[in-house]
């Protein structure tokens, strides 16, 4: 690998906060046209009620808690990457985990709207925490989210207060944007005590979060684990959700990191690398999601039970057949080949798998909602679905919404890590006051960078 | 003041302890509506059954139509299959050859009537988030409209398939600006909030029985009995029969017996057919 030439300032991360162009605003706008829509959308359905969705009495759920399944999936992104490597003390992981930090505060918070979108009745929402009762998954999934949330926005804030100090310090703006950044510097001077209470707050944290985000998922597939439905009913379910998360979680942050590398040129920091690395952590969790999902159907049709044999019926060859076929194929074996082979295993090319593998993660939150509530629990006929414009409206403007928080956050924080990343270079050359400290775990400070950049590859 | 470890920890404790008990006293306010309803019959309260003689009805979805009719029943919204386009809390299946051969005790051209089966062990009240669904004192499970949040995960949840969901806004009646709402008789009907067949709790509690039952007397079919498992008979509304030797006798049965749900309605199988 070549040796990563550093900056002195780590001026290319600062860019994009100093310098807005046209395209930005631009992007920006359409970003915002589409919330708008969606939003337009989401009147229609409060004034005319759930009937303008196409959830009728057999298919009750539809996109709504698909997307919530989804977003809350890709949330993973930032514990895997962040917490995991952080506590495993992996240094290719620094110019990445403020990006997998991110996503996962916006996703949540673009997946925890669902839900209460899906609500009939909106205006009661406060009932949950007036009447809450702790035997009902809803009521764990509220709490697990919240507590998630809490935990994601102040582990995507610790390791920031440093890099705002250094906005603060750099860019002396006035007005609000420069108390804003006073504020939440929270009067960083980097410090040795401030440095040692810092790192320790974070060791804390990326230990804390991994079982909140574990909860997390399992809790939201215990909606559907705890009914006595036909493909619900499944204790392989949490483990299933969670790896599933993990998997569009890992492709998530990948072609963030192929759009942010291009766009703000930050291809001296993110590495064709970090591509190989979370493209081979990729294959891993779309080998684990191939092995639950073989686990999951053989273990249901080999039984050979009427009402398994139904549904899976209608998942291989029946009406939910392309959805399931485009999934298994499209989203885990394609790119499983894609990233295995070198050939393909380039930025371009593993950022393609990680969009077939979100595309194929969608369908399969979709497949897993759907069909179990199409099939009939007494001598019906099967359910139908069709999504009405609201709620396409609805999905895409929550799709619009993530994508936004996350370029305007990149827009006025530093989308890689600056003291993490470039710190040590600065601190050393004596250059603006920013931490000395740019190791995180007391173990790693015997490790110099060069050494070890020596054995990465 | 430099806050110690210790008075920290406590008052995340104080915290958190606060929160239980105001979660825990919100949780005691769903017994609002569970006082006893029903008639008096010496204090005890009464438990509520159903008994569905699967010989007898011959599927002409009278008790569909009275039950629409009683309870000013909301239109499914489009959703099919229905009864004239209402939600049909009682529904009644018919139930062909195929069909029928995978469901026990039940033979081919039989008709089955479904209610609510007003589960002792309901799953739909188990994952209720808000706690507007509930057991009353006699049995019955009410829905609290004014209080459901309109998740339906209890509709996800019930094995039955007998709620139903106001998609839309319900029409509303001068007849309906009468009456006040009561969990007992979900009128006025309200948007995005789950309804369901709850044994006629308002008539069941001035001593009628269900507009079902009656219905079904009525068209001479008699298929449909009511009654009070405690005092062990249950009536058509012609005879009056005990109801443990009207089961042991025909060999009553309950949907789904193996998923332990406890249903408070029997079928007696159509053995003459």
């Amino acid at each position: 690998m070549e040796k990563r030439a550093y900056e002195s300032t780590g001026e290319t991360l600062i860019r994009p906060i100093i310098r807005r162009g046209r395209a930005y605003y631009t992007f920006v706008f359409s970003l915002m046209a589409v919330i708008v829509w969606g939003g337009y959308a989401y009147y229609t359905q409060l004034s005319e009620g759930l009937v303008v969705t196409g959830m009728r009495h057999i298919v009750l759920w539809g996109l709504y808690i698909t997307n919530l399944v989804f977003f809350i999936g890709i949330s993973h992104a930032g514990t895997l990457i962040s917490a995991i490597l952080r506590v495993t003390g992996a240094e290719w992981r620094r110019p990445i985990t403020r990006m997998a930090e991110s996503i996962t505060v916006f996703a949540l918070m673009v997946g925890a709207l669902m839900p209460l979108i899906d609500l009939g009745r909106p205006d009661r929402m406060l009932n949950l925490v007036l009447y809450g009762r702790i035997q009902s998954p809803i009521i764990w999934d509220f709490i697990s989210i919240a507590t998630y949330l809490t935990g994601a926005i102040i582990y995507l804030y610790l390791p920031l207060i440093p890099d705002i100090a250094d906005l603060r310090d750099r860019l002396t703006w006035k007005g609000w944007r420069g108390r804003v950044y006073k504020l939440l510097s929270l009067g960083w001077n980097g410090s040795e005590e401030q440095r040692k209470r810092l790192e320790r707050a974070i060791k804390i944290m990326s230990v804390i979060i991994i079982p909140v985000a574990v909860s997390v998922h399992t809790v939201v597939s215990w909606i559907f684990g705890m009914t006595l439905r036909v493909g619900w009913h499944s204790s392989i379910f949490g483990p299933y959700f969670v790896v599933g998360a993990i998997f569009s979680g890992i492709a998530t942050i990948i072609i963030a990191m192929f759009v942010f590398r291009r766009v703000y040129h930050l291809e001296r920091y993110i590495t064709a690398l970090h591509f190989k690395h979370l493209g081979l952590m990729l294959l891993a969790l779309d080998a684990s999601y191939i092995y639950f999902t073989i686990s999951e159907y053989l273990t249901a049709s080999y039984g050979a039970e009427a009402a398994d044999l139904e549904l899976l019926g209608a998942l291989f060859w029946g009406q939910y057949a392309p959805e399931f076929w485009v999934f298994a194929i499209g989203g885990l074996v394609i790119p499983a080949f894609m990233i295995a082979l070198p050939r393909t295993r380039t930025p371009a090319g593993v950022t393609v798998a990680a969009i077939l593998v979100n595309i194929g993660m969608w369908l399969k939150r979709f497949i897993i909602i759907i069909p179990t509530l199409s099939r009939p629990m007494l001598p019906y006929e099967w359910g139908q679905y069709q999504p009405t414009w609201v709620e396409w409206s609805i999905t895409a403007a929550s799709v619009a919404g993530f994508i936004l928080l996350i370029t305007i956050f990149s827009r006025f924080l530093p989308i890689v890590s600056v003291w993490e990343t470039v710190g040590e270079r600065m601190a050393t050359e004596g250059g603006i006051p920013l931490p000395s400290t740019f190791t995180m775990a007391a173990n790693t400070h015997s490790v110099p960078l060069s050494g070890e950049e020596s054995d990465r590859v | 003041m430099r806050a110690s470890r210790r008075s920290f920890v406590k008052a995340v404790g104080g915290a958190t302890a606060a929160i239980a008990a105001f979660f825990g006293l919100a949780g005691r306010d769903f017994t609002l509506f569970t006082k006893a309803v029903a008639p008096s019959n010496g204090g005890k309260p009464r438990k509520w059954v159903m008994v569905i003689d699967l010989e007898r009805c011959d599927g002409c979805k009278k008790c569909t139509e009275a039950c629409i009719n009683e309870n000013l029943v909301p239109p499914t919204f489009g959703a099919e299959p229905s009864f004239q386009g209402f939600q049909e809390w009682i529904k009644v299946f018919e139930l062909n050859h195929e069909e029928g051969a995978a469901h026990q005790h039940q033979e081919a051209g039989a008709h089955l009537p479904t209610p609510c089966m007003n589960c002792q062990n309901a799953p739909c009240v188990k994952v209720c988030p808000v706690g507007a669904t509930f057991y009353s004192e006699d049995g019955i499970v009410l829905i609290d409209n004014t209080r459901c949040i309109g998740c339906r995960f209890c509709m996800a949840a019930c094995p039955y398939e007998r709620r139903f969901f106001n998609w839309g806004e319900p029409p509303h009646s001068a007849q309906e600006q009468l009456i006040e709402y009561d969990p007992r008789y979900p009128v006025p009907h309200r948007r995005g909030t789950v309804e369901k067949c709850m044994f006629c709790a308002h008539r069941v509690e001035k001593g009628r029985l269900p507009a079902c039952v009656e219905a079904c007397n009525k068209a001479g079919m008699k298929a449909i009995y009511f009654g009070d498992a405690f005092e062990d008979v249950v009536t058509n509304g012609s005879e009056v029969v005990r109801l443990s030797e009207l089961l042991s006798r025909r060999g009553g049965y309950r949907l789904k017996e193996e998923l332990g749900t406890k249903p408070r309605v029997y079928y007696l199988p159509p053995t003459g057919r």
